[in-house]
């Protein structure tokens, strides 16, 4: 977790392009069935540059490695498809300094990404320097770009940040790659499963495990308000309750001194509260810790089973699933627990809903006719809109521009009992590009982290 | 999934040695209310044996067979069995109970631990709360036939930890349980 540290971003150069707007732009509200022809030339580097990485990271040709995480990252929107390394006709470092826009108009690129590694000593440490540069074919020019020193273990975010620049000068929405998933990974038989918390860069790097697997661990998720403190559930010596991590240090504490299981928790959008459940006497009531003043309060009362809470973004309201009316449905209460209203009406039972980021849907699991589904409604429960249906999923939680829900998803065993599996799954807002996200092992419990922070 | 009330369609699963049987079963059942435990039901079919096989084992979608029962003490069954989403106890398990109860009011030094689980067509958070409203349900049982209340922890483990790994109605009914463990 101390990577983290290591970036330090000395200067964050912006190279701005004299006209700032530009001729490509991609509408993503829709399915997207004809992507962007998009060329990533490798960055180029000098020499001294390539010995000193391959000394320091033992990567052959960083700049290679650093277009290939654009290239992934841009391809996997479903919004572009980036064009065969091979089909290029201009050098990299040329390319760089001034393209010739019919050479890549040519291969039918419409977007070309160029850029440079240089390595760098500051301090008698060593640093690398990366510019970047996105061109507009078509208008034949310079249309962003940026300049920034880090410490060469961070390259890989340093590719998700030049992924991030590039969405948003194209899509106008804001980026989602460099951003991490805490997860939980799961191995073992069904019935005996190990499950250890596990945290992951969006495209499936850098995993780190953060649990051993002595106990069962469940739910982990992240701080919104910051990407270096998650919540999560523990069975720690046979007690069911949740826990605060800090990733950096790896200290944790319990939440809250409650006789009875806590389980369900979620931040608050700013970071300074925690919503649960507590299960007590057979009853799951929704309470909330303030974590600066330590207060805590009940919000739910009612014999149901309350669960499952969900802030809003602008922490006004709190989403809650509730089995109040005879079946698990979904209800919106303002954040101190007045004013209950359900909002599911649809057939079949609905669960786990999650407000979205920009505060517009809500996104939920769905049980009917034996199929469960992933689907999105309005806050006020119209609108619904189902994306994805299978034997058994569960679990949404949203990227943090709010254009894509992760999931996990679990197969059917046969007749043996044999053939389970637990995966992680995405899919975008519009219902199309259904992927599986890779993990290490099997997975489940999917939170998606904020923009990391430097 | 609340469909104790109201009539439904079951699809099952029927396994014969080597040979796997499946037969999808229009039934018509109707179960318990909250004064009457006894379930009634009406198979219509063309096939008796299966029906009378599974019929041995589950009543409704409650689990009545033997396979995965262990024991608390001896002649003394370790759990109980749930309807789908249900917490209320069929009259097989309240004899069971009875038996724990009897059995605990005998050895007063014994503590347990109710585990309640739930199965796995439910999310993950909903089915926490069912498998503790579970455990309670088997906890007040005890308590009302003399056994004090400090001598029984519940512990929920949700759908964490099924007995049975099979994704089918049977398979699904053992998981749905709650099992009386001895703590000391």
């Amino acid at each position: 977790m101390k990577k983290n540290l290591f970036l330090i971003i000395l200067f964050y150069v912006f190279l701005k392009p004299s006209i700032s707007f530009s001729l490509v732009e991609i509408d993503i509200t829709r399915g997207n069935l004809d992507p962007m022809p998009i060329s990533v030339s490798p960055f180029f580097s000098d020499k001294i540059t390539d010995e000193n990485i391959k000394e320091n990271l033992n990567i052959e040709n960083l700049g290679l490695e650093i277009s290939k995480i654009i290239e992934n990252n841009l391809e996997k929107t479903g919004l572009f498809d980036a064009i065969e390394k091979e089909a290029f006709l201009q050098k990299p470092d040329i390319a760089h300094l001034k393209p010739r826009f019919e050479d890549w108009a040519l291969i039918k690129s419409q977007v070309l990404i160029t850029g440079k590694v240089t390595s760098k000593i500051i301090n008698e440490k060593d640093y690398i320097n990366i510019e970047f540069k996105l061109w507009d074919v078509l208008g034949a020019k310079m249309v962003d770009g940026f300049s920034l020193t880090t410490t060469p273990r961070s390259w890989r975010r340093v590719g998700h940040k030049i992924s991030d620049k590039v969405y948003e000068r194209l899509t106008g929405e804001s980026g989602y790659f460099d951003t991490r998933i805490i997860y939980v990974a799961e191995e073992g038989p069904k019935t005996q499963r190990i499950k250890k918390l596990a945290l992951m860069d969006q495209d499936g790097f850098n995993t780190k495990y953060i649990t051993l697997g002595s106990e069962l661990v469940l739910t982990p998720r992240f701080n919104p308000a910051n990407d270096k403190e998650i919540t999560y559930m523990s069975y720690f010596r046979n007690m069911p309750r949740v826990y605060i991590v800090n990733l950096q240090t790896g200290e944790q504490k319990v939440v809250g001194d409650f006789r009875g299981m806590t389980f369900a928790p979620r931040f608050s959008p700013d970071g300074k509260k925690l919503i649960m459940s507590l299960a007590k006497d057979g009853n799951s009531e929704i309470w909330v810790r303030n974590l600066e003043t330590n207060i805590q309060e009940k919000l739910t009362d009612h014999p149901s089973i309350d669960t499952s809470p969900s802030y809003s973004p602008d922490g006004k309201f709190i989403t809650f699933n509730s089995d109040r009316s005879g079946y698990q449905q979904i209800y919106v209460m303002r954040s101190d627990g007045s004013k209950v209203k359900r909002i599911s009406f649809g057939k079949g039972i609905y669960g786990t809903p999650v407000w979205s980021p920009r505060g517009d849907l809500i996104a939920f699991t769905k049980l009917h006719k034996k199929k469960f589904f992933i689907g999105v409604m309005r806050t006020d429960g119209t609108g619904e809109r189902l994306l994805t249906e299978n034997f058994y999923q569960e679990a949404p939680s949203w990227s943090p521009n709010g254009r894509i829900i992760i999931f996990y998803r679990e197969t059917k065993t046969d007749d043996k009992g044999q053939g389970f599996s637990a995966k992680l799954w995405s899919i975008d807002l519009t219902g199309y590009n259904e992927r599986l996200v890779s993990t290490e092992t099997d997975a489940s419990d999917p939170s998606w982290s904020s923009l990391l922070g430097n | 999934m609340n469909l104790s009330k109201i009539l439904k369609n079951v699809f099952l699963v029927v396994i014969f040695g080597l040979i796997v049987t499946a037969c999808a079963t229009k039934k018509s059942v109707k179960t318990t209310t909250e004064s009457s435990t006894t379930t009634t039901k009406a198979a219509e079919t063309q096939k008796a044996d299966p029906i009378e096989k599974l019929d041995a084992l589950m009543q409704g979608d409650v689990y009545i067979g033997s396979d995965t029962v262990g024991e608390l003490a001896s002649g003394v069954p370790d759990r109980v069995f749930f309807a789908t989403n249900e917490t209320i106890l069929t009259t097989a398990s309240r004899e069971t109970l009875r038996k724990q109860a009897a059995w605990l009011r005998q050895n007063s030094d014994v503590t347990v631990v109710v585990e309640g689980h739930a199965d796995e067509r439910g999310t993950r958070e909903y089915n926490l709360a069912l498998g503790e409203r579970r455990a309670n349900a088997a906890k007040d049982y005890l308590m009302t036939y003399g056994v004090s209340s400090d001598r029984i922890k519940v512990l929920s483990y949700g759908k964490e930890r099924p007995v049975d790994s099979g994704s089918n109605p049977l398979s699904w009914s053992k998981n749905r349980r709650s099992v009386t463990v001895k703590a000391n």
